[in-house]
């Protein structure tokens, strides 16, 4: 679905990702890990579009949309869920909400907009609930659930998430969680950035952990897990002897 | 773990080169960062790892080959500290050299795969019960294929390579059905039915799976008649321990490359340049699935050729040619490999020079052998009977204790040896 060849993405000088490929199949949870400045969360903008200063080739189903602006991006089907939440504090869970659906929102679409409410109220019900309180009061596990929400109001094929246990106490991490599993299982394709990696492996089929900005290992979850470097790469622990 | 068979074998041509793409890069980068050997040499040549943006670029990078292996021997080639290698195999070079290779849990995870992998082409199902009658020990080829046979649930016997005729009773009383050896151990297995008058009836054998030696198509027909089973040919580099690269389908029409864990080149010999598809040459293979022991650019010394057409097995996985000659003379004898100049430096410890000599081998019933053509000088003929028998001894004895084969020595006047132009050193009647 998703197939990344060789990007490179720039900060003004710095070069920040050294050639990235990667492939997301429909269906899948796929999971990126690495340290902190290895250049995950570089990669969720680039191809959300939010860097434009890039090199390579990101193709949606075969379209070329490696130089599309954000809000073109979303449209065809790939949405964003920033590190931190970044959510509109002042403003209403509800607007958060129809915010998401701002790049499609028009008169004639307003009854799917509210069925999709409605499927982002049955997977959160707590949003329901807390739907006129403003975003900035809400709980932190309830702000990564808006955030989720929000993402999904664009109706996108596959939901970047970055970093959505981040700050989270152990049992909302786990909620968290389950609610990616239900999102793929009802046909999301997700692409999870996690510093927590063992958890993010547990529930994704495959992964890459990149490492300075390139791409060190790719496999089935199972096969990353098995491997003890990969939590080195994931604790920054670069160097070591072959004696050790 | 469960047999991955389907997931690679139909792939697609383009979904297979964005995984060969990303495992390739991933490779090199994790050669480039953790092995000093890989970063010299791509410093030397000016490329760095982000240079690789295509499969094609692979053909910028520089060569391994044996030699590079035993000058980093013993682990100056891994990749991972020694407590991630769960397991270490070795083989020896062309002048008995050590090779050691390693292997994590994920290495050896993947070698089961592939191994089970060349089972199900040969047909292999969880009803069978598959005789291993390979090397157990250093080189482990009987051992990958064991951890194959088990994966897919058929019932494997462990027979290693020895005792043929212990093997034939095995393989009667526990009604094996698949046996898996070298084709000079089932040769050796028709001559133990003959002898001790088994009949072949009485045998519930049905498919077999050659390795480790080339082999002609005569002896394949001779052993399928004999043994009333289908063969399927597979192959690995014959000095580096570890799993297939590729494997025969029952078309018996080139053996499938496992593409999605290697890359495979055919180059010119002489230039090193890549040739296009249908070409012979020699085959250089590139590892992209390998933690400890990343190869990149391996030349395997064999000659090749690749053929990209879909098969008709379904597989699209590309097909190179069998295996008959190398660009390095090294020589397959009974399953031992050696190389003419081996023979050479063991004659010219025992002679003080190198003499002229010539190595013919042939197939004589089950059995390879090989007569060793010396030239000596004509006095030895005259003067004394008993240094002429001495010294032929000697040459067989040493030629045993240092390469492990049964020779006979032959000796022959100066000048006897190359009065037709056409002369080699080596003349191979078994591939005719």
């Amino acid at each position: 679905m998703l197939k990344i060849r060789n990007l490179r993405s720039f900060y003004g000088n710095l070069q920040a990702l050294k050639g990235i490929s990667l492939h997301i199949e429909a269906g899948e949870i796929v999971a990126l890990i690495g340290a902190n400045g290895a250049g995950k969360s570089t990669l969720l903008n680039s191809i959300s579009g939010v860097i434009s200063s890039k090199r390579g080739q990101i193709l949606l189903d075969g379209k070329d949309i490696t130089y599309f602006p954000p809000q073109r991006i979303v449209k065809e089907g790939i949405s964003l869920v920033p590190e931190g939440r970044q959510l509109f504090s002042p403003l209403s869970v509800m607007d958060n909400l129809l915010l998401g659906a701002y790049q499609r929102f028009s008169i004639k679409k307003k009854t799917q907009i509210e069925r999709d409410l409605e499927r982002v109220f049955q997977i959160f019900p707590i949003l329901k609930e807390r739907r006129k309180q403003v975003a900035g009061t809400l709980s932190g596990g309830e702000q990564q659930m808006l955030a989720i929400a929000r993402g999904l109001m664009s109706k996108p094929k596959i939901l970047l998430l970055d970093e959505p246990s981040m700050g989270l106490a152990p049992k909302i991490v786990q909620d968290i969680f389950r609610i990616i599993l239900r999102l793929r299982d009802e046909g999301t394709t997700i692409f999870l950035v996690e510093q927590n990696a063992q958890k993010a492996l547990e529930i994704a089929d495959r992964g890459y952990v990149i490492e300075t900005g390139r791409i060190v290992f790719e496999g089935k979850s199972e096969e990353l897990l098995g491997n003890r470097e990969i939590v080195r790469a994931y604790l920054g622990r670069g160097y070591r002897k072959v004696w050790e | 773990m469960s047999v991955e068979s389907s997931r690679f074998d139909s792939i697609t041509r383009e979904e297979l080169e964005q995984l060969q793409l990303e495992r390739l890069q991933a490779t090199v980068n994790r050669a480039y960062r953790s092995v000093t050997f890989y970063r010299e040499a791509f410093d030397k040549a000016g490329i760095i790892p982000e240079d690789i943006d295509s499969l094609s670029k692979l053909s910028t990078l520089p060569f391994t080959s044996r030699e590079t292996i035993i000058e980093n021997y013993p682990y100056g080639m891994f990749a991972v500290p020694l407590r991630e290698v769960v397991r270490l195999h070795c083989t020896t070079g062309p002048q008995g050299e050590p090779i050691v290779i390693g292997y994590t849990r994920n290495d050896i995870d993947h070698w089961t795969q592939i191994s089970a992998r060349v089972l199900q082409a040969a047909g292999v199902e969880k009803d069978d019960v598959v005789q291993i009658c390979l090397d157990y020990g250093l080189f482990g080829e009987g051992l990958g294929f064991h951890y194959g046979a088990e994966l897919i649930g058929a019932s494997v016997i462990p027979g290693s390579d020895t005792d043929p005729k212990r093997q034939l009773l095995i393989m009667r009383d526990y009604r094996s059905t698949i046996l898996l050896s070298t084709p000079s151990f089932a040769l050796k297995l028709i001559a133990a039915v003959k002898e001790s008058g088994i009949s072949l009836a009485s045998l519930q054998l049905r498919g077999g799976i050659f390795t480790g030696e080339p082999f002609s198509e005569t002896t394949r027909l001779k052993i399928e008649e004999e043994l009333k089973i289908k063969v399927i040919n597979s192959y690995s580099p014959p000095e580096i321990p570890g799993p297939k690269i590729a494997t025969e389908c029952e078309r018996k029409n080139g053996l499938h490359i496992f593409e999605d864990q290697f890359i495979p080149e055919i180059i010119d010999p002489q230039t090193g340049k890549v040739l296009p598809p249908g070409k012979e040459g020699e085959l250089v293979i590139t590892t992209i699935a390998k933690e400890a022991f990343p190869l990149i650019r391996y030349r395997t010394g064999d000659l090749t050729a690749l053929d990209f057409s879909t098969c008709s097995c379904g597989r699209n996985l590309v097909r190179m040619r069998n295996v008959a000659e190398r660009t390095d003379n090294m020589i397959i004898v009974n399953g031992v490999g050696f190389f003419p100049t081996q023979i050479g430096n063991i004659l010219a410890k025992i002679e003080g020079a190198e003499p002229r000599f010539q190595l013919i081998i042939d197939r004589e019933g089950t059995q390879d052998v090989m007569d060793i053509m010396v030239e000596v000088s004509e006095s030895i003929f005259f003067d004394e009977m008993r240094r002429f028998h001495e010294l032929k001894k000697r040459i067989e004895e040493q030629i045993y204790q240092i390469l492990g084969i049964n020779v006979r020595v032959k000796l022959v006047e100066k000048r006897s040896l190359f009065q037709e132009k056409s002369g080699k050193i080596v003349v191979d009647k078994r591939l005719k």
